[in-house]
């Protein structure tokens, strides 16, 4: 009863939706006050029909329902209680039905937090957002229900993907999700602001909070995700350029474009064609990132098994979506309206160029992931493209990237003035470079890769400190430090730290498969690692070799390792969990391959990852300061004020 | 000419060269960076002849593992239903390479072989590389054997 009670409130909440999508917006096209009124009130019963249909499927996982499909597959009795939770997103359906639960909540929260929005605005904004709802829950109705029932009733279910039984699996869909769907906020202002026709900078300052929240969210959903590839997959990677990751850097790419373009719309008018079109390419990339992992057109760890009238119905929506965007965009764009003129030199520049670079870094991560498909629609083979595509175009791309980044903040709006920027630079630049020659000789294992490292980020980290000290010694015209800067600064900073960690990783670790017959020791950078031989376990839905290996250092023991080999129960997949030993300077690592003969060997993988943590911490460090920006006390103030477009 | 007309000019200027150069840096790292994908068949009848490196699709042929003592040396034969490849591999097979399951080795042929530097096995058991399977299934179909495409059952036949 109670799966029918979900699958009911499900269709009730695409009724809402699509009262939602249009009642509004025919209310502020025709200027209906009681029409446009609507809006805040369905989106509200929008969330609550969505809470209840996914609180349902929750409990059919909780409550072992093995009548549901979808339960029966991706569930099994001996599942640990709180992997029951995440189990409700480990497949497709599931995972759609987070999604459009993400997407309510930010309708609800656009309604909740637009008090000082003219009504039509609001209108027209939860009108767009009630749309892409629409879509969304007619493809969970038509093509993947979740609440199918299984006649006869399943004695005991599939399991859940032994892959995504892991804490991290908890946290990375609902962040990456929140980020990828909060982009339909900037999305639907975007497009509201186009059926309006009245292209003011204040759609832009209220909807910079929201991007910035959103991208800070797609942050921390990658670093979460390269993070559990790291240690889950036991490869010691942490980004392989697949064509997911690829799907979920693409938005994020261009949403850090958009930040950066909202700033100069909302600031100096200028650029807004190009921020409207930002907008729309970001969420755009994220349905097409959906697209490509839902859809199965794609050989990657996420593709789930799939049927081809789902991948139709993504196209088609994706097709609505983009196309219907573009053409309003190419309709109603804003002409003839320029911000104020800028000198080639001044900080609109340098943030065009920023733009530029992320844009093409978009544009060429797009065609690699989408090369292979082509080709074989135009029956030129079946190829894949290899990560050393990615890798070097990228750094192509990011150097100059990397070059500019202190430039910005400490260039003048719409003046030129190079002159400035480089003085205060110099010192710091002259700094990196020493530094960089130092590590080049001096760093253990050291190579020029780990000098460039070391440059890039003293040069970014010098920059900023630049910035900081220029803010700090400031007179008293207004305030010293606002939260944008603070945050813009940490993100800046965490730049630092990302190229860093990247550098120093892939300049200095050290990978070794070994046959370790117990006993046997193997030295890798100072550190050995002596095989202590393997047991046999009994876990709660799996059976498991558990390896021992001694760390040691010049005859300091450091830590004892534990990897694991498991079987799980129902499928007989087998997984591979690595041991980590992790501190800020380094990794260790060592993951279990498969026993070699009657006699206890086992092959192992071994790793010493210098410095790998700052990666993350350069993520973490990016999305902290995507979040303190939003406190920044001018998206509080009321919207009349302020430039006047 | 007025600030504005330079400004768009120098903007599309910009844009010109930045598109010109990174067309060609794709195209560049584009020839270098893909590979093929061919079946055992496919490679005997010399359709692999020009690819220095590709990759090899099927199903690790039954009883073909073998292991060296005492170091990472393994061979294994790899089929497509037609021909059976031999492939050599040195290092730790992926969690999921089991017989008669799809893997994707990259590498190239030496002789009649094939020697591998990665090997890898289909993701999960419900899951098979869409390359492979559609290579399989025109083998299977040619040799009229029944499809397991159920995917619930955990796959091995």
């Amino acid at each position: 009863m109670l799966p029918e009670l979900g699958l009911a409130s499900l269709a009730l909440a695409l009724m809402l939706a699509l009262a939602l999508a249009s009642l509004p917006l025919a209310g502020a096209q025709f200027g209906r006050p009681l029409w446009m009124a609507t809006a805040r009130p369905l989106a509200y019963a929008l969330l609550i029909a969505v809470v209840v249909s996914y609180g349902l499927l929750t409990w059919a996982f909780v409550a072992q329902d093995f009548s549901v499909e979808y339960v029966a597959r991706n569930s099994n009795s001996l599942l640990p209680l709180h992997y029951r939770f995440t189990a409700v997103w480990s497949a497709h359906e599931g995972s759609l039905l987070l999604w459009i639960l993400i997407l309510a909540f930010w309708t609800a929260l656009v309604a909740r937090f637009s008090r000082s929005l003219p009504a039509p605005v609001l209108a027209r904004v939860l009108s767009v957002l009630g749309k892409v709802a629409v879509g969304f829950l007619a493809f969970i109705l038509f093509t993947s229900n979740p609440f199918t029932r299984l006649l006869p009733e399943a004695a005991e279910g599939h399991d859940m993907n032994p892959l995504l039984q892991d804490p991290g699996m908890i946290f990375h869909p609902p962040l990456l999700y929140t980020g990828y769907v909060g982009f339909a906020v900037a999305f639907a202002f975007a497009v509201a602001a186009l059926l309006d026709g009245r292209m003011d900078a204040r759609w832009v300052r209220w909807s910079r909070p929201w991007t910035n929240v959103a991208w800070a969210f797609l942050t921390l959903g990658i670093a979460l995700g390269s993070f559990w590839a790291y240690y889950e997959l036991g490869w010691g990677g942490w980004w392989f350029w697949d064509p997911v990751e690829n799907a979920s850097f693409m938005p994020w790419l261009v949403g850090a474009a958009l930040l950066h373009s909202q700033a100069v719309t909302e600031k100096r008018g200028s650029f807004r064609g190009w921020t409207l079109l930002l907008a729309i390419a970001a969420f755009s990339l994220s349905l097409l990132g959906t697209f490509l992992v839902r859809s199965g057109v794609i050989t990657s760890v996420h593709a789930f098994a799939s049927d081809p009238g789902r991948g139709l119905f993504i196209l088609a929506f994706l097709g609505i979506v983009i196309g219907g965007s573009l053409a309003l965009y190419a309709l109603r764009a804003p002409r003839g309206e320029t911000g104020k003129p800028f000198a080639p030199v001044s900080r609109e520049t340098f943030l065009l160029l920023n733009n530029l670079l992320l844009s093409a870094a978009t544009a060429m991560i797009l065609l690699g992931t989408l090369y292979p498909l082509l080709a074989e629609a135009l029956d030129l083979g079946k190829i894949s493209v290899g990560p050393p595509y990615f890798g070097l175009l990228f750094t192509i791309l990011m150097v100059p990237l990397v070059l500019l980044v202190p430039f910005g903040p400490l260039s003048r709006w719409q003046r030129e003035q190079l002159g400035q920027p480089l003085r205060w630079l110099a010192p710091w630049a002259g700094l990196a470079v020493l530094a960089a020659v130092l590590a080049w000789f001096a760093w253990p294992n050291g190579t020029g890769k780990t000098a460039f490292g070391i440059l890039g980020a003293a040069w970014v980290a010098g920059g900023t400190l630049r910035f900081v000290w220029n803010r700090l010694r400031s007179g008293s015209r207004g305030p010293r430090f606002t939260a944008e800067m603070v945050g813009m600064s940490l993100a800046h900073f965490g730049i630092a730290v990302f190229v860093a960690g990247v550098l120093l990783t892939e300049s200095t670790s050290i990978e070794r498969d070994v046959a370790a017959a117990p006993g046997t020791s193997f030295e890798l950078r100072g550190y050995t690692f002596e095989f202590r031989g393997a047991e046999h376990y009994q876990g709660p839905n799996y059976q498991a070799d558990r390896g021992t290996i001694v760390v040691s250092r010049d005859g300091r023991p450091i830590t004892t390792m534990h990897p694991e080999k498991r079987a799980y129960a129902s499928g007989g997949q087998v997984m591979t969990e690595a041991a980590l030993d992790g501190a800020l300077h380094r990794d260790l690592y060592v993951a279990m391959g498969e026993p070699l003969d009657g006699s206890g060997s086992w092959a192992l993988r071994l790793y010493v990852k210098p410095w790998i943590r700052l990666i993350w911490l350069g993520g973490l460090l990016m999305a902290l300061g995507g979040f303190v920006v939003t406190f920044d006390r001018r998206f509080r103030r009321p919207l009349g004020e302020g430039t006047p477009a | 000419m007025n600030p504005i007309r330079k400004r768009r000019l120098l903007l599309v200027l910009a844009l010109l060269a930045a598109s010109a150069v990174a067309a060609t840096l794709v195209a560049l790292a584009l020839r270098e960076n893909i590979t093929y994908l061919y079946t055992p068949s496919q490679v005997y009848a010399g359709e692999a002849a020009d690819q220095a490196v590709f990759r090899l699709g099927g199903m690790v042929a039954r009883d073909s593992l073998q292991r060296e003592q005492g170091s990472l040396k393994v061979s294994f034969g790899v089929t497509d239903g037609d021909a059976v490849m031999t492939v050599r591999y040195e290092g730790i097979l992926p969690d999921l390479f089991r017989e008669n399951q799809a893997v994707i080795a990259t590498g190239k042929r030496v002789g009649d072989e094939f020697h591998a530097t990665q090997v890898l096995a289909k993701h999960d058991e419900q899951y098979m590389p869409r390359e492979v399977a559609e290579a399989m299934g025109k083998a299977h179909r040619k040799h009229n054997v029944p499809d397991d495409a159920d995917a619930g059952d955990g796959g091995g036949d």
